[in-house]
């Protein structure tokens, strides 16, 4: 294997989160709701799928509870900030606090154990492709399913019926409603699928990347993920694009330090942040663009008038 | 079973009072039975969060030196969450604030003057505020998302003080620690009181507090910005600039969040080193909101939210719950303050609706 | 309820005890810690140390503890909070509380301080360390011996006089086995990330390194080691679980016959200030067991051991050169603890530049 294989490897392993965490938050952003619990829900997802794993001994169990883990979570956050209208900003950082604290009680007696790692399965035919084969069809079964998921998500808003019904409870919710759409319910499915998502990203980290329980072991990649949606100004593969650009810059840092360049480490440490803004800088140039796809009620509540 | 909201027909006064109360009852009722659950003595569990860290002097003043940053943050920040800008990278600022207010005490150590605390904290403001800047200008004239921006910007920002205490600013008589020179006494800011470590940072936050409840209440600026803040359009009917408005809000939120990092700094620390916050830009956002976007709610969160800190110490001792546990019951508080403030604007309702369904719920 | 009830009333009297009960004739030894308790390396060490602590002297002492503690001025209201509830001594296990172990000291000159990997002492304050390099002279003779390609891959976390320290003995060690030997440093910047310890080591192996060492805290490293096929050295606690074919050997911090040796002479009034820095001799660190490589290896790394014990063999003896060709210990003379505790250059053999 190459090194440049090898580098693509290890980009798509530290992307993959990334990617995932995001794009479920993008869904719920589009239908107008921005929780800003990305973490605390992935971390949650990482616990269950670790702890879930450890019991039954099957990481693909451990994977399903890593997503119910994440979706049901979400729907405190839902609770609150949708029946309830509490602010969502506040809300959405007080469940990554809870996030925190709940995952470090509930895998205090999972720690240290051995993780089970979710095998790669290889796609019969095109695993033998040379070069592509080995980096996109010998993976993991969480790789696929974030790509089938960005996928299905761009086919769901911008192709179905019910996609475009949220992409309308997101941009005007007063209009939605007036058309008949119920906003609250297409709201709590969106975060639903956002916990989801971000449970499957952090069952990820503990199943695939690192196939342990450690506290605090998603070390603040739902921020990442939450920006990366920003960066993606909603659009679902702009979003891969992100993810992979990030997870690029960030291994081949590595790389360089490895290589002996002597440039100082936190000068390479900061390049995937710098790389981030400066690119977005780059293709948000167009006003209009931008304004097209960012949802208009983002982050504001909605109480049905009666 | 299902619940339902009324809209107020005006803001209940009773309510804005009451439901903090109504909060706090609700997180002492969950709270000890979670501890109850845990096998932990509930009353002395509550006791130690609520109320040991009120019953002593220096642990006021812990409360106070703890309280300090986050309202000075989260005062700059409700100025910028009201007009509808996002600045989500407070913590940057107030790293960048410290670098730049620490120039003086660590690079001419030498020069002492009664000008050099002034001087410090002009420098922190200003060091918070141009890199605040930064997000600022790209998104007046680049069109570029603040929260993505301030964000990464945090991390650059962490990376280079990093930098800063490990290479050029690394105290040369500090065994190639990764730590600057300690101040000396004419950069370090002085305490309040005599009874306690209480600094000057939190008459800053208190001030600061108090100017910009004054200028959100009392003047055409703060007008400005609750226009700005509901509506761009309207704003822009009454002559308002939306573009001026970013960079008003963001410059003042990084002057703020600067100066709470260089009084955090020459404050209580007395030097600079790898990390000097413990996250307190984000702990900021949830101050800000906690305290409702208002000057004066947001002193009296950052100090519940600081009295969360240290009752969670109180109750490592006192009945010897991991830290996790105090984070949960953190967050549990949150949860019920933010919930209880549905109270202000509407009416809770509860419906039971199992036999006539026939509002919009049933048709999709 | 009446049972809720009845769970008040007799925590209402409790609390009316403990402010009584606090009479009792133990002392109360404490610590306060960085990282939380159960975080698999640097703080667990420490906690595991208390527990020894708590049964060896059990009739005598009662022990507490904060965790989680944010270094700066939290770190100082943590260690006046236990000054003021009554601890007798109190460690404070982590570099960044240094100033805050020092400030909280001169108000409370009747209590007894010890701080972990400081320099700044005071009347009772005393510092303690362990002499991690020794571990890591023998973890770089393995690697020597066991490395085909004669490179080896060392995660770091942050540049500090103790990872540098560490580097140096392992490229030392390793060269007195392979003048030749080579490695490759990778900084982290995390203390504490699996996921980036996992993307560094992936890193290093990339490009071809076939010996893995770590100087940051979970056992990420160690798994892609295990997964790679090639062999690793745990870091703070004995890693084997992670590479059971994997892990060669591993530093083990095991602070707890200090915590006791020290707590026992506070008890005895015999408590001075010192600056210790202890090595494999006293028990500070232990070598995990040699696994996973021939017999000759582990014959040798166990001599080694001996020899650094008997206080034969020092690691950081002459003839030694600096990075840049430069000469720093001539034949036969040892570096002073000085030196090393400040250490922010690299020996000869390092292919990476420390940043300055």
């Amino acid at each position: 294997m190459g090194i440049v294989e090898a580098i693509l490897l290890s980009v798509i392993t530290a992307a993959t989160p990334l990617v995932l965490a995001a794009i479920g938050e993008l869904v719920t952003e589009r239908s107008g709701v921005l929780n800003l619990g990305v973490e605390g829900m992935m971390i949650m997802g990482a616990v269950s799928a670790f702890a879930i794993t450890q019991i039954t001994g099957s990481p693909y169990l451990g994977m399903l509870a890593g997503v119910a883990c994440g979706a049901l979570f979400s729907q405190l956050f839902a609770f609150l900030t949708l029946t309830l209208v509490a602010n969502q900003v506040a809300t959405g950082l007080a469940l990554t606090l809870l996030g925190i604290g709940v995952s470090g009680m509930m895998g205090e007696s999972f720690l240290g154990m051995q993780g089970i790692k979710l095998q790669p399965i290889a796609i019969p035919l095109l695993a033998d492709i040379p070069y592509l084969g080995p980096l996109l069809f010998r993976q993991d079964i969480i790789f696929y399913l974030s790509i089938a998921i960005v996928a299905g998500v761009h086919w769901f808003l911008f192709r179905s019926r019910a996609g475009l019904k949220l992409r309308a409870v997101g941009d005007s919710h007063a209009s939605a409603h007036a058309l008949g759409v119920s906003v609250i319910r297409t709201r709590y499915l969106a975060v639903m699928f956002g916990g989801a998502c971000a449970g499957l990203a952090g069952a990820q980290l503990s199943l695939v990347y690192t196939p342990q329980w450690v506290e605090n072991m998603s070390a603040g990649r739902g921020w990442i993920a939450l920006a990366l949606v920003v960066f993606s100004s909603w659009r679902p593969w702009r979003l891969v694009a992100g993810g992979y650009l990030f997870g690029a810059v960030s291994i081949s840092q590595l790389h360089a330090q490895a290589f002996g360049l002597g440039i100082p480490s936190q000068l390479l440490s900061s390049l995937p942040y710098v790389a981030t803004i400066v690119v977005l800088i780059l293709i948000s140039h167009n006003r209009r663009m931008t304004l097209i796809n960012t949802p208009a009620s983002l982050g504001k509540p909605f109480v049905p008038d009666r | 079973m299902r619940i339902e909201l009324e809209k107020r027909a005006k803001v209940s006064t009773l309510f804005s009072i009451l439901s903090p109360f109504i909060a706090f009852l609700l997180t002492i009722i969950f709270g000890g039975i979670m501890f109850a659950l845990l096998g932990k003595n509930p009353v002395m569990a509550l006791y130690s969060f609520f109320v040991e860290p009120l019953s002593e002097v220096w642990s006021l003043h812990e409360l106070a030196i703890k309280a300090a940053p986050l309202i000075l943050i989260a005062v700059g920040l409700s100025v910028c969450f009201r007009s509808n800008n996002w600045n989500i990278g407070a913590e940057g600022q107030f790293i960048m604030g410290a670098i730049a207010g620490s120039i003086l005490p660590v690079v001419l150590y030498d020069w002492q003057s009664p000008l050099v605390l002034p001087l410090m904290m002009l420098m922190g403001m200003l060091g918070g505020a141009l890199f605040a800047a930064i997000p600022a200008f790209l998104k007046a004239h680049m069109n570029t998302n603040e929260i993505l921006t301030s964000l990464m910007l945090v991390y650059v920002a962490q990376l280079f003080l990093d930098w800063l205490v490990r290479g050029p600013w690394r105290n040369p008589g500090g065994m190639n620690f990764p730590e600057t020179r300690t101040f000396a006494v004419d950069a370090i800011l002085p305490e309040m009181i005599a009874s306690g470590r209480t600094h000057w940072g939190f008459a800053f936050a208190i001030i600061a507090a108090v100017l910009v409840w004054f200028m959100m209440r009392y003047t055409l600026k703060g007008f400005e910005i609750s226009v700005l803040g509901q509506s761009e359009r309207a704003g822009r009917f009454a002559g308002f600039s939306s573009r001026r408005m970013i960079w008003f809000s963001m410059l003042l939120s990084g002057a703020f969040a600067g100066l709470a990092g260089i009084s955090e700094v020459s404050g209580a620390i007395q030097q600079l080193r790898p990390v000097i916050s413990p996250g307190y830009g984000f702990t900021a956002i949830i101050v800000a909101f906690l305290g409702r976007l208002n000057p004066l709610g947001i002193v009296a969160a950052g100090l519940v939210l600081a009295l969360t800190y240290l009752g969670g110490e109180a109750a490592q001792l006192s009945i010897g719950v991991s830290e996790k546990v105090t984070r949960v019951f953190q967050g549990l508080l949150l949860f019920f303050v933010l919930s209880c403030d549905t109270l202000i604007h509407y009416r809770i309702k509860l419906v039971f609706d199992r036999l006539t369904a026939t509002n919009s719920e049933g048709s999709r | 309820m009446k049972k809720l009830l009845l769970v008040l009333a007799s925590s209402a009297a409790a609390i009316g005890f403990a402010t009584g009960a606090s009479a009792q004739e133990k002392a109360k030894i404490c610590f306060v810690y960085v990282g939380a308790k159960t975080d698999g390396g640097w703080t667990q060490a420490h906690d595991i140390g208390r527990q020894e602590l708590e049964t060896a002297l059990a009739d005598k002492i009662e022990t507490q503890y904060l965790e989680s503690v944010p270094e700066g001025p939290d770190a100082e209201r943590a260690i006046e909070r236990l000054a003021r509830s009554g601890c007798g001594l109190i460690f404070t296990t982590s570099f960044g509380f240094m100033d805050a172990t020092i400030k909280i000291a001169q108000k409370f000159p009747d209590v007894k301080f010890e701080h972990a990997t400081g320099y700044k002492t005071a009347p009772n304050v005393a510092t303690y360390n362990s002499r991690f390099y020794e571990g890591r002279y023998i973890q770089g003779q393995i690697a020597a011996k066991m490395s085909q390609k004669g490179v080896a891959g060392y995660i770091a976390s942050f540049p500090i006089p103790e990872v540098v320290m560490g580097i140096n003995a392992f490229v030392i060690g390793a060269r007195s086995v392979n003048p030749d030997f080579k490695i490759k440093v990778v900084w982290a910047n995390t203390w504490f990330d699996p996921g980036k310890e996992a993307d560094a080591a992936k890193a290093l192996v990339d490009q071809g390194v076939d010996i893995l060492t770590q100087h940051t805290d979970t056992t990420a490293p160690m798994q892609v080691a295990a997964e790679r096929g090639i062999k690793a050295f745990g870091q703070a606690s004995d890693m084997i679980k992670a590479g059971p074919e994997t892990q060669l050997t591993a530093i083990v911090d095991t602070w707890g016959a200090y915590y006791i040796k020290r707590t026992q002479a506070f008890l005895d009034g015999k408590w001075e200030t010192t600056s210790s820095w202890d090595g494999l001799k006293d028990g500070i660190l232990t070598m995990a067991p040699y696994t996973n490589m021939p017999d000759d290896v582990k014959k040798l790394a166990e001599e080694t051991e001996a020899k650094i014990k008997s206080g034969e063999l020092k690691p950081f003896t002459g003839p030694l050169k600096k990075q840049d060709g430069s000469e720093w210990l001539a034949a036969g003379a040892a570096s002073d603890d000085g030196t090393l505790l400040g250490m922010n250059f690299y020996v000869e053999g390092v292919d990476d530049q420390l940043p300055k």
